[in-house]
């Protein structure tokens, strides 16, 4: 069964300085069990897509179903299924943690939920927080939070919006680990962020927006077969000849290559050393998710 | 507990957990309004032939604080949640207009009965207390809050910014309280002053409530129950329609 169906879902904004079109088009759907990813630069529109999905927002054009339900129209039904965590660190600095979620418990008309409050704060390592003003927690720890009240109604479609974003390595692990449980419990997962690592690790299914467009949509595994399979990497002190850097992608020191094949790897160190450059640290390593995306955001231009 | 209950429940929560401001500070104020104006005018104007200016006042401050402090409840919670952003908890819920049109105007009626009881408390030691109508007087309380309370959600609604929301109240909600009797009654008043004042619905609130008290008022309670009853259909309407159509608040 389809857990989240976009259809043609447009979305113009008219501004001061005339209109801009965040979103065009977008279609596409993901089965209920998935880990789906929502890659895209910012300003791709990966947030306006979410915010018309949980209701914050409505499309100019297209529709959203929900388990079959429309976003727009039976949007009581549909809140109930979605369990959304924002991007936006927000938070009622009234309250300590507990409140917060039993409040947010009771917002669904659940009452008697402490079992499963007491397993949120424990699995998100907020068990000795639960009592603590929401104003005293450490950024890293409202993120926490924010996840457990998205949670609090055990909804069966979670949707993450750059939930890792500034936050320290033991909160991404503690997080995921959860996460990724939930999703062997049945829940779908709809996941948007930055950080490619995270979703080549944890998503089967990838869609890359760009301009308010779908560029890519495929299964991880298949996305990295098709891009460029290695990659050669290597430390470089000089200026690459202007042929060779067209093809590279330079951060500083580093110097990328995409190659399908050891004869492509072959013609660029013999490039270098006609050049006269002496490369340092050279590896040769698989594609990632990186890559992938910088190829397609590239060809996307 | 049903949805719009948790809701209210967090509303009363908030004022509740900061009492000393949102209900001991309006007391104190309405105490200081009374020690000086009390002290100085008992004596020298008469309103009604039957009531000191000391007891007429009463009443007054009594509505006068239920009615700015249920206009702050709704207003500022409303106002801080959009722009600290944690609105969105309850934007993310089933919750409907009609939940939280009845969560946010319960609460500020809560406030302001609780700041109002306060005042009649503090202030009955400084003239003797009469009550004729006790309905009357529970009537216009309840009406008076839960119509501030409405239009405390609407200006929260309608306002981007707390400047904004000062300018509702500052230039607003505090000159028609002050213009409506809570001082002096309007026969007092020259007769075009007196025509004015029957323009601001603030003053059948509080006539209506003083009947209770005294059994005497400027119009007939029966006017003033028409009227702010009226008058409130109208601003729900409106506060209901705002919450529907999710007015600067869904995008």
């Amino acid at each position: 069964m389809t857990a989240i169906s976009f259809q043609s879902v447009s979305k113009t904004f008219s501004g001061a300085r005339g209109a801009f079109k965040a979103l065009d088009g977008i279609s596409f759907d993901i089965q209920e069990g998935e880990f789906f990813g929502l890659l895209g630069p910012n300003g791709a529109g990966k947030t306006t897509l979410i915010s018309i999905l949980a209701g914050l927002m409505q499309a100019s054009s297209g529709r959203i179903q929900v388990h079959g339900l429309d976003v727009q129209t039976q949007a009581a039904q549909v809140r109930k299924i979605l369990g959304v965590v924002p991007q936006e660190l927000v938070f009622d600095p009234f309250f300590t943690v507990r409140e917060a979620l039993k409040f947010q418990s009771g917002y669904f008309g659940i009452t008697r939920n402490d079992a499963w409050l007491d397993e949120l704060l424990e699995c998100l390592g907020l068990a000795d927080k639960a009592d603590s003003n929401m104003r005293q927690l450490s950024g890293g720890m409202k993120r926490r939070v924010l996840v457990a009240q998205a949670l609090v109604h055990k909804p069966p479609v979670i949707v993450l919006d750059e939930p890792t974003a500034g936050v320290d390595v033991e909160l991404r692990q503690t997080l995921w680990q959860f996460i990724a449980r939930l999703n062997r419990e049945g829940h779908t997962v709809l996941l948007t962020t930055h950080y490619l690592e995270e979703s080549e690790a944890l998503c089967a299914r990838i869609a890359m927006l760009k301009n308010g467009r779908v560029v890519a949509l495929d299964n991880t595994s298949d996305l990295l077969k098709n891009a460029s399979s290695n990659v050669l990497r290597f430390k470089l002190d000089e200026q690459l000849p202007p042929e060779l850097a067209a093809q590279a992608r330079v951060t500083g020191r580093i110097v990328q290559f995409p190659a399908h094949d050891a004869a492509q790897i072959e013609h660029y160190l013999a490039a270098l050393r006609q050049a006269g450059l002496v490369a340092q640290d050279v590896e040769i390593r698989k594609a990632d998710l990186e890559d992938v995306f910088l190829d397609v955001m590239g060809a996307a231009k | 507990m049903t949805g719009w209950q948790a809701l209210f429940y967090k509303e009363v929560l908030r004022f509740w957990k900061v009492s000393a401001q949102t209900i001991a500070a309006p007391v104190l104020t309405a105490l200081l309004y009374m020690l000086i104006f009390g002290h100085l005018l008992e004596g020298r104007i008469t309103v009604y032939d039957s009531v000191g200016y000391t007891a007429f006042l009463v009443p007054g401050l009594v509505m006068m604080s239920l009615l700015q402090n249920a206009f702050a409840n709704s207003s500022s919670s409303m106002v801080q949640s959009k722009m600290m952003g944690n609105l969105v908890f309850i934007l993310l819920t089933p919750l409907g207009h009609w939940s939280w049109f009845a969560a946010y105007v319960l609460a500020a009626v809560v406030r302001g009965m609780a700041v109002g009881l306060g005042v009649l408390l503090v202030t009955v030691w400084f003239a003797p207390l009469t009550v004729m109508w006790p309905v009357w007087i529970l009537v216009f309380a309840l009406l008076g809050a839960a119509m501030l309370g409405t239009l405390g959600l609407i200006a929260g609604l309608w306002a981007d910014k707390f400047d904004q929301m000062s300018t509702f109240q500052n230039f607003l909600i505090t000159p028609m309280t002050f213009l409506s009797g809570v001082f002096y009654s309007i026969h007092s008043l020259p007769p075009f002053w007196q025509q004015v004042s029957h323009l601001n619905p603030f003053f059948y609130m509080i006539d209506g409530f003083r009947y209770g008290f005294f059994g005497v008022s400027d119009v007939s309670p029966w006017l003033s129950l028409g009227l702010v009853g009226g008058a409130y259909v109208l601003v729900a309407a409106l506060a209901l329609h705002l919450l529907r159509i999710g007015y600067k608040i869904r995008g």
